[in-house]
């Protein structure tokens, strides 16, 4: 039995300093892997296209051609900029709604205990029966849609936020109220930074769902952005314009979250390190 | 002139029945005196900063510092440092201040004055307790205090640092003219640095005790006329002291 365990020991102890050694190659052996994955991704597409020589799934050239002419034709430029005002609306309103809530609740038992079922409610609605109802109660328009956006991500940033207002540390707030600083700046430079990594939690994971949900507003009730398009070209069977939108989008994305969320995250937490 | 009248200071217990912590408490204090409050664990001397320092309002008595403008005055150092770890050092002083000129420029000489002139833009997670302590000192010396709170502000330091924190602590005081409540458990560290000490009784908490030292400055815990004191005052009052002279005794009472 134990040179059974002696064995298994031995299998994996060298496993232990390769991987010291890849993290010791820091963030320019990361990026080589991080190109290198794409570059995989490109082949197994092509690869897949090749296989099944099928109208259905195009290969990247065709791909990267139809963003090249939707681009050229601005049609591309001009849903996408919709979209992503669309999303920047929506995000903004959840996010300082839903943090204004989270606050209110983690600070004020009552107020928690009054507002918790609504919450779970809340929490529980699919974003189709949001959407839907927004529209018909609030017409086909982009109030309702941004509101229907706002209103599906607002109780995931309430219960993060809530989380953070709950831990907030009591004996720094006593800091504040022994030196008497003036309420303003109690709250942004000793209640604010502790919610931070909360409020940078639920900035991240509301992106990830807004930009997903704003697609299916869109294809139920408004005659542009990148969710309306996709809808035409799935009427006409156009996949390669599908794939184009979608990749066009999701690496708008990636760069909002690399070039815009994750700097500021290092900012607000260079203390940290 | 600082003069504290608490008749009745109670908590709700976890029982739901009300602990009387402190009760019948009076304690004056004169306009640059050092007072050191010394008593024995949970006799509510965290509770009585608490009340002075306006922390708590739910309290039957009242607390007068006279010719003081109560809402600027009134320094703070507690048990822990309590920065705010994203604030840089100086900024950590900055913060109490009003941030004119003239604080900056005091923020910077006091934060110098106290050895820590080479580490002003650092993170306080990256200093010393020692170091993070100093800070809070500067802290509480930058905005003039009139009066200066300290609740337990050296335990679980070690000796070496805990001395040098006391002698910035006395330098400073003197050159400030604030009168400061200094509370502590350790008999010997208010021997070490008060004009008056005042002991108080277990809860609920009243003054059994006052005591005005005629021992010159500077001085030392281990100093022959502070042992001698130490020595004179558990023999007069053996009762009165029993558990307070445990220098391993770092129990936070908050």
């Amino acid at each position: 039995m134990k040179a059974g365990l002696d064995d298994v020991a031995a299998w994996h102890s060298p496993a232990v300093p390769v991987r010291r050694a890849m993290k010791r190659r820091g963030p320019r052996g990361e990026g080589l892997l991080r190109a290198a994955s794409l570059l995989a991704f490109l082949a197994l597409w092509q690869l897949a296209a090749w296989f099944f020589a099928s109208p259905t799934l195009p290969p990247p050239a065709t791909v990267f051609a139809r963003i090249a002419a939707e681009t050229a034709s601005l049609a591309l430029p001009t849903h996408l900029a919709i979209t992503l005002a669309r999303v920047a609306v929506a995000f903004l309103l959840a996010l300082a709604i839903g943090a204004a809530i989270g606050i209110a609740m983690g600070r004020w038992r009552r107020l928690d205990a009054l507002l918790d079922g609504w919450l779970v409610l809340g929490l529980n609605i699919p974003a189709l029966v949001t959407i839907i109802l927004c529209y018909v109660w609030f017409g086909l328009n982009d109030t309702a849609a941004i509101v229907a956006v706002a209103l599906n991500k607002i109780p995931t940033v309430v219960v993060t936020v809530r989380e953070g207002a709950r831990a907030v540390d009591a004996r720094l707030m006593q800091v504040a109220h022994a030196y008497r600083l003036p309420r303003l700046r109690t709250f942004t430079h000793v209640y604010l930074p502790q919610l931070v990594p909360y409020l940078m939690a639920s900035a991240r994971a509301g992106l990830s769902l807004i930009w997903k949900i704003v697609l299916v507003v869109e294809l139920l009730g408004r005659s542009n952005g990148v969710g309306f398009q996709l809808n035409m070209f799935f009427q006409l069977f156009d996949i390669a314009g599908i794939l184009a939108y979608t990749l066009v989008f999701a690496a708008v994305v990636l760069v909002v979250e690399a070039a815009g969320l994750r700097p500021l995250e290092r900012r607000l937490t260079r203390w940290r390190t | 002139m600082l003069d504290i009248a608490i008749d009745r200071k109670t908590y709700p217990d976890r029982a739901g029945a009300p602990h009387l912590a402190l009760a019948g408490l009076r304690l004056t204090a004169a306009p640059g005196e050092f007072v050191c409050v010394v008593g024995p664990s949970g006799c509510g001397k965290s509770t009585l900063l608490n009340v002075v320092g306006g922390l708590d309002h739910d309290v039957e008595g009242r607390v007068r510092l006279a010719g003081a403008d109560t809402t600027h005055d009134i320094g703070f150092m507690f048990q822990e440092p309590r920065l705010m770890p994203w604030l840089t050092v100086l900024d950590n002083v900055l913060l109490v201040t009003d941030a004119s000129p003239a604080a900056r420029r005091r923020a910077r000489e006091l934060l110098a004055a106290m050895g820590l002139g080479d580490v002003l833009d650092a993170y306080p997670g990256r200093l010393s307790g020692g170091m993070q302590r100093r800070v809070a000192l500067a802290r509480a010396f930058v905005i003039e205090p009139k009066l200066l709170l300290m609740d337990e502000p050296f335990v679980s330091l070690d000796v070496p640092t805990a001395n040098r924190l006391r002698t910035m602590l006395v330098e400073q005081w003197q050159r400030s003219g604030a009168t400061v409540l200094f509370v502590t458990h350790d008999l010997r560290e208010a021997l070490a640095l008060a004009d008056r000490i005042c002991f108080l009784s277990a809860a609920p908490g009243r003054v059994v005790l006052d005591r005005t030292l005629a021992l010159a400055r500077p001085r030392a815990p281990d100093d022959a006329a502070v042992q001698a004191l130490h020595a004179e005052l558990l023999a007069q009052h053996p009762e009165l002291l029993a558990g307070l002279t445990s220098d391993a005794d770092v129990t936070q009472d908050e």
